[in-house]
């Protein structure tokens, strides 16, 4: 008979002729696979550890609360660009989650299928959309022949902040189950009062966890605010929205291209509170997402 | 309900069937039109880009896309050095973060203990929530020098007879950004990938160990086909981000208006060059200039995301 | 080398042997050895802190067919995954024990798990080609893995299509997906896939039950044929199934082997009461 090929071996365990090398390339691409999951971990840890070890220095009290000061001089804070990104923020986000909501709403109890399809669709590519392409927009919208304001920050960062809460939204609606809806329609219940007083409490974690997220997002958002809210006039504190109002990205991204060390000290110390509410905002969302959302599906 | 005619509704009912006679329609149609603004948006912002670029599209037409100059003194503008430059660094940053996901999804599918997967998971995610920024800085302070005097002259010695690694060793370049990019697009293109690797089915994961397949082989003949429609998703998304980001490729690009085949070489994008002038265009053509790159990246960006999406929808579907 | 009738397990009698050269082989170029038997001692499976198999001493006899039937969830699938060391694929899944082949413990550190698994081959409950292969790649998957290619490898493929009765079918169209074919078409694929690399056991998990009665019928004959060259075990629910295609039968419940002998004894005159009630319908 033929000697085959495979069965060379005296022994019927014995291991075939390419055993010891599969067994390498096995080996050495487990190790790979690894080193790229270790890669990863590391970068995220280092890009973390370098805003904790350079911007926690200049961190104090004084820069938490007080305004920048002109040109040349030392010392000052970034309190400024605090209040003017918690307004935008805030602004921005009054505007989207609504917004959002009412969408997901439509889609997931008054359209049809297809209608649905379209605008979950159109929502995906309105995610896509860079960011700076959206400052764009609201800038030839508010600002053109006009001035920059933190009116057009707020619904440059709100056009940003849309897509990411209504499909969130859009998702936990989902997941409430049909068989809640139907029994409160057998009651008599009509549509309107089903959606606001079952469905959307049903899913209020979800939502709201789904906004929290939609915050983080735009938190850290710096290209819609670059052509809508990046000159500012004074260095005062403003809390008034018909100006240009300090925030956090821009100031980081101005100390940021500045030759001067002082100014990077202080881009770090920006960036270390900017980071430190991204992230704690995200994980703490994520993991009740997590939660929400089983407890929904249970 | 009984048999009898209906009593005259008494007036809390009166009120009640008042308020969903207003109720109702008003949910319909303030949702309605929120559905439709999400539809609208899309169109508006496309319609707004063009009209602001009028002037520009008039002036230099299509051909702004092949040419070269960005000379706001003369007022003659193009755009070609910048779509070089948001191509090579996009593509660079995909070319490194494929393999890299696709490692990450083996890992965090089959070979990780389960205890880990899930802290794994979440910790390649947060890289996404990193302000593009803040990445910026870290790129600028720290990043960039460590390109600069360390690993380019590294590279320049090797490979310098290569022409991608042939410049003059600089903290701020394509390099730069591209690792930057890859930074950004990595979680992206991880998680779809993960999740597609996680619906393989496990009958065809249990043929390929029946047939004495090691763990890599299995994952070479069960998982890895079936999965590629899902991944050349992944990866169009992840390079419709890479190709959409701004600011973080701003401050680590140099921001130059040329192509140089080096590596090394400041360049430009067209989101960066964008985010680069938002002080300084010159009203009339400047302007419009500049809105019409962000109008041709608009477009690049919407081509790459649909084609993305149908391909991911697909992959999922089946 | 070649187990010799005489080593076989005095209470599995089936008949006249027949000596390789008697009978002609089903294909051309086709392995013509005799199997090997796999001998099973105090074999135990868990699940975690489940207790699934409970300490099962059996043999199978080589070139011969053994059939496990029982109730559902009685431990038969795992007892079987657990000859080619399946089992342990599952997360926390172990087993303990022996089970040998050829005078070696499968369970041995020594031995490569991969090792095991070409010796002893496996056919799934639902046919799973590999879909984005074609006919040709999808048999031919288990010698690449080996390293096989060329003139070698081709002469394998066609010998096993043809060795499964599908030669005829597919010849002219080899290149097309292996999803394409129909539900017993793509099982004979699967057991085509399974005996390219020659392995001297083939494991069945109830092979027929996704399958239409025609189908089923042309996997039993081939099951027949089969027995020849290799020695195999079938777990199956149905009963009339282990009595058409089985030489031996055993009976498992609750994770323990009741009582195992030639398919005619179980079947019409079993020897422990509980088998009786299975085979005679009054439960499972």
């Amino acid at each position: 008979m033929e000697s085959s090929v495979v069965n060379p071996r005296p022994r019927l365990l014995a291991p075939a002729p390419g055993a010891r090398r599969r067994k390498a390339v096995n080996r050495g691409m487990e190790v790979l696979c690894t080193i790229a999951a270790l890669l990863a971990v590391a970068v995220l840890l280092l890009v973390v550890i370098s805003v904790l070890i350079k911007g926690a220095p200049a961190i104090n009290l004084d820069f938490l609360t007080k305004n920048p000061v002109p040109f040349g001089q030392t010392g000052g804070g970034i309190a400024d660009s605090i209040v003017g990104s918690a307004i935008l923020i805030g602004l921005a986000t009054l505007m989207s989650v609504p917004v959002g909501i009412l969408i997901a709403i439509y889609t997931t109890e008054f359209a049809r299928p297809a209608v649905s399809t379209v605008i979950r669709f159109c929502l995906d590519i309105l995610n896509g959309v860079p960011t700076i392409v959206v400052g764009v927009f609201i800038f030839g919208l508010l600002v053109l022949g006009g001035a920059q304001s933190g009116w057009a920050g707020a619904v440059a960062l709100a056009a940003v902040e849309l897509p990411i809460v209504a499909r969130s939204a859009q998702e936990v609606l989902e997941l409430v189950p049909g068989s809640l809806r139907e029994a409160a329609l057998a009651l008599g219940l009509k549509r309107w009062r089903v959606v606001l007083r079952i469905v959307i409490p049903t899913a209020a974690g979800g939502l709201i966890t789904g906004a929290v997220l939609g915050v983080a997002r735009v938190a850290g958002e710096t290209a819609p605010l670059l052509f809508t809210s990046s000159i500012f006039s004074n260095f005062g504190l403003t809390t008034n929205p018909a100006q240009a109002m300090p925030n956090i990205p821009v100031t980081i991204f101005t100390l940021s291209e500045s030759p001067s060390p002082q100014d990077h000290a202080q881009a770090w110390a920006a960036a270390l509170v900017l980071i430190l509410f991204v992230l704690l905002l995200s994980v703490t969302a994520r993991t009740f997402h997590e939660r929400s959302r089983s407890k929904l599906r249970s | 309900m009984s048999a009898t005619a209906p009593a005259a509704p008494r007036p809390f009912e009166a009120h009640v069937k008042l308020v969903d006679r207003i109720g109702e329609p008003l949910l319909r149609i303030l949702s309605a039109l929120a559905g439709l603004l999400a539809v609208v948006l899309l169109v508006w912002i496309a319609e707004t880009m063009f009209d602001q670029a009028s002037p520009a599209i008039s002036r230099f037409g299509i051909g702004f896309v092949g040419s070269q100059v960005w000379d706001p003194v003369h007022n003659n503008f193009g755009a070609l050095d910048f779509i070089y430059g948001t191509l090579v660094s996009s593509f660079v940053a995909l070319l490194i973060a494929t393999p890299t996901a696709i490692a990450i999804s083996i890992y965090l599918t089959e070979l990780a203990p389960r205890i880990v997967r899930r802290p794994v998971a979440i910790l390649v995610e947060l890289l996404a929530a990193i302000p593009s920024v803040i990445l910026g800085l870290w790129g600028i302070i720290i990043l960039g020098p460590f390109l600069g005097n360390h690993l380019e002259p590294f590279l320049h010695s090797f490979l310098g007879w290569i022409p991608l690694f042939a410049g003059t060793p600089s903290p701020f370049g394509m390099l730069s950004a591209a690792l930057i990019l890859t930074i950004m697009a990595l979680p992206i293109v991880t998680s779809i990938t993960r999740e597609v690797f996680q619906t393989t089915p496990a009958e065809l994961k249990e043929g390929a160990y029946a047939l004495g397949a090691t763990r890599w082989e299995m994952v070479r003949t069960a998982v890895l086909p079936v999965a590629r429609p899902g991944i050349v998703g992944a990866v169009i998304l992840g390079l419709g981000r890479a190709l959409g980001e701004a600011i973080a490729v701003t401050q680590v690009i140099g921001n130059a208006t040329q192509i140089k085949a080096s590596l090394f070489a400041p360049a430009g994008t067209l989101a960066a060059q964008i985010a680069s002038e938002y002080q300084s265009a010159n009203p009339g053509l400047g302007q419009a200039s500049l809105i019409y790159l962000a109008a041709i990246l608009l477009v690049i960006s919407v081509i790459v995301n649909v084609v993305a999406r149908l391909i991911v929808r697909r992959s999922k579907v089946s | 080398m070649p187990s010799t009738p005489t080593e076989r397990d005095p209470m599995t009698s089936s008949g006249p042997q027949t000596q390789p050269d008697e009978k002609p082989s089903a294909a051309s170029g086709a392995r013509t050895a005799r199997g090997h038997s796999v001998v099973i001692k105090g074999l135990h499976a868990y699940y975690g802190q489940t207790h699934a198999v409970k300490g099962i001493d059996i043999t199978f006899p080589a070139n011969e067919v053994t059939a496990i039937i029982g109730p559902s969830g009685c431990g038969k699938s795992t007892m079987v995954r657990c000859i080619n060391r399946m089992h342990e694929e599952i997360p926390h899944a172990r087993a303990e024990g022996s089970v040998m082949l050829d005078e070696e413990d499968v369970y041995s550190p020594k031995i490569d798990v991969t090792t095991v698994r070409r010796a002893i081959g496996m056919v799934f409950q639902r046919p799973n080609p590999f879909p984005t292969l074609s006919i040709f790649d999808n048999v031919a998957s288990g010698l690449k893995l080996a390293g096989m290619r060329g003139e070698n490898m081709r002469e394998r493929v066609h010998g096993a299509l043809r060795a499964v009765g599908l030669w005829e079918e597919v010849k002219g169209r080899l290149n097309s997906p292996g999803v394409g074919l129909s539900g017993g078409q793509q099982q004979r694929l699967c057991i085509a896939r399974a005996i390219a690399v020659e392995p001297e056991v083939i494991l069945m998990d109830e092979p027929c039950s996704a399958l239409d009665p025609v189908a089923t019928l042309r996997v039993e004959e081939l099951i027949d044929e089969l027995k020849e060259r290799y020695t195999i075990v079938i777990v199956t629910h149905n009963m009339q199934q282990a009595a058409r295609v089985a030489d031996t039968t055993a009976f498992m419940l609750d994770g323990e082997m009741i009582e195992h002998g030639p398919t005619s004894e179980i079947f019409t005159t079993p020897k422990d009461e509980r088998t009786e009630r299975y085979v005679t319908g009054k439960f499972g």
